[in-house]
């Protein structure tokens, strides 16, 4: 029973929430251009069902590339500033720069930059998704075990052999770590880029329905993008929390089973 | 096996960690280093092991060409790669070697049974306690059935009926021939039941104090570890180490 009463309590914390919503905005009757109740955003849901899956689908097609994209790179940077530190000396300084500057600020270039607003939404969510990945992953191609890189030393193993067999696997953890932080980041960009640039182009994402939706003061409708945003970036954090738990399930302290 | 000339350590942040140390060791002793810690007795290991060089002296080892694959290592604490099933584990130094994956891991196979490891071989290291970890560590370094074992302080993280089994264990391998075994260690009693000869050290920086040859009766049992001889072993030990200490 008790245990019942633990599982369900999100679930029930949530509709306690939804209904004190909706009973507050009919009692005190507030219009839905300011702020619609739930039912309200569920009709528009409905409604709009379609077109907001439609731009769903561009949002997390543009974000699932960036954060592939970033992965690739991510990786392959890390692995280069850990190579040697006359790379990492004259390198991270930029990534840290490119990481530090707000993604919002060179949005505008970039679309200036790029002809297709689809490639340039591209280019700003790989931005923000990149630097996690390439600081967690450097952090943890530095931190392999000292007795190890001193056993690999002493069976002669080349530095190829070291990357492959030592580093990697001890960066895996960290890489992850940063995966899931770059996840998130990859949709924020997307999304971010989209509002900067008012236009996706020949497809529209989900920035641009919620931008459209707000000049229309279609507020229910705005609310129904923004639930979808928001369950999106639950169900990317989801997935790839499952990802790291399944690659490190025999040995990692993280992802044993209690 | 190993001759030591003059031997000394110097650390670039200026501390001495060895000074003018002379050692011979033969082919097929069991030899431990014995002494406090700071003595140097860690870093002798690693320069013999060639992961440091000396800063004076010479150190010559008698392993015919390079030393990769005639030399294991086994370090204070197991050392396994967590990613890795203890058959892959122990493994490790053909496939580095250029062996193929089947060839090693039947090689690795064999150096598990020797430590009594057989059945274990998918196992992951989390699962198996520490004295089957420093099994794996002790089967890694005999994989490629190397001529000369270095060990420093293995056991000394275990609990005390761990590290007994393993004590004998490991002087049931040496027994079994053509291997020369150098043992770092801070245990008196260790020392004295597992080695013909014991090399005291001094600290600060480490030099040699003394070289005592340990002669009780072979094979040696657990038996024996009450017997008159073991205690007279270690009282004499334990002088010298007392007298390496003030010195």
């Amino acid at each position: 029973m008790k245990r019942w009463l633990e599982r369900l309590s999100p679930g029930l914390v949530g509709l306690a929430f939804l209904a004190a919503w909706e009973a507050l905005v009919r009692a005190r009757e507030i219009p839905p251009y300011v702020l619609p109740g739930p039912l309200l955003v569920l009709q528009a849901l409905r409604d709009d069902g379609p077109s907001l899956l439609r731009s769903l689908g561009f949002t997390l097609t543009i974000t699932l590339q960036a954060l592939a994209l970033a992965t690739v790179s991510g990786v392959a940077l890390a692995v280069a500033l850990t190579w040697s530190r006359w790379i990492e000396r004259s390198l991270f300084p930029y990534a840290v720069a490119l990481q530090v500057t707000p993604i919002v600020s060179i949005a505008p270039l970039i679309i200036i930059w790029v002809n297709d607003p689809a490639r340039a939404l591209l280019v700003c969510a790989w931005l923000v998704a990149f630097f996690p990945i390439v600081s967690n992953t450097a952090m943890g191609l530095r931190s392999a075990d000292r007795n190890l890189v001193d056993l690999f030393a002493l069976y002669g193993a080349s530095r190829a052999q070291a990357l492959w067999r030592l580093r990697l696997p001890s960066a895996l953890p960290h890489f992850l770590a940063g995966l899931r932080i770059s996840g998130g980041l990859a949709l924020i960009g997307a999304v971010v880029a989209e509002f900067v640039a008012g236009t996706g182009g020949a497809e529209t994402g989900l920035a641009f329905r919620l931008l459209e939706a707000g000049y229309r003061l279609q507020i229910p409708k705005m609310f129904a993008a923004l639930l979808l945003l928001s369950l999106t970036g639950i169900a990317i954090y989801a997935g790839l929390q499952a990802l790291s738990t399944w690659l490190l399930r025999n040995w990692h302290e993280s992802a044993v089973d209690v | 096996m190993l001759r030591l000339r003059g031997v000394g350590k110097r650390f670039r942040n200026g501390t001495e960690a060895l000074a003018g140390l002379d050692l011979e060791v033969e082919a097929g002793e069991f030899v431990s280093l014995l002494g406090p810690s700071g003595c140097g007795k860690s870093t002798l290991l690693r320069m013999v092991a060639g992961l440091d060089a000396p800063t004076s002296g010479t150190l010559e080892r008698g392993l015919a060409g390079g030393a990769t694959g005639q030399l294991g290592f086994v370090f204070q604490d197991a050392t396994l790669m967590p990613w890795a099933t203890t058959l892959d584990n122990a493994a490790l130094p053909l496939r580095l070697a250029g062996l193929a994956a089947p060839n090693a891991r039947a090689r690795a196979r064999d150096a598990l049974r020797r430590v009594g490891l057989q059945g274990f071989e998918g196992a992951w290291p989390r699962e198996l306690s520490g004295g089957m970890r420093m099994r794996v560590s002790l089967a890694r370094a005999l994989v490629t059935e190397p001529r000369l074992l270095l060990l420093d302080e293995p056991f000394a993280a275990l609990d005390e009926i761990t590290r007994l089994r393993l004590n004998e264990d490991l002087r049931a391998l040496w027994a079994e021939g053509g291997l020369t075994v150098l043992f770092v260690t801070h245990s008196v009693f260790e020392s004295a039941w597992l080695s013909n000869r014991v090399v005291v050290l001094r600290p600060r920086p480490g030099r040699l104090h003394a070289d005592v040859p340990i002669a009780l009766p072979e094979p040696r049992t657990p038996e024996l570890r009450t017997s008159a001889g073991y205690n007279a072993a270690c009282r004499a030990l334990s002088a010298h180490l007392s007298e390496a200490m003030a010195a």
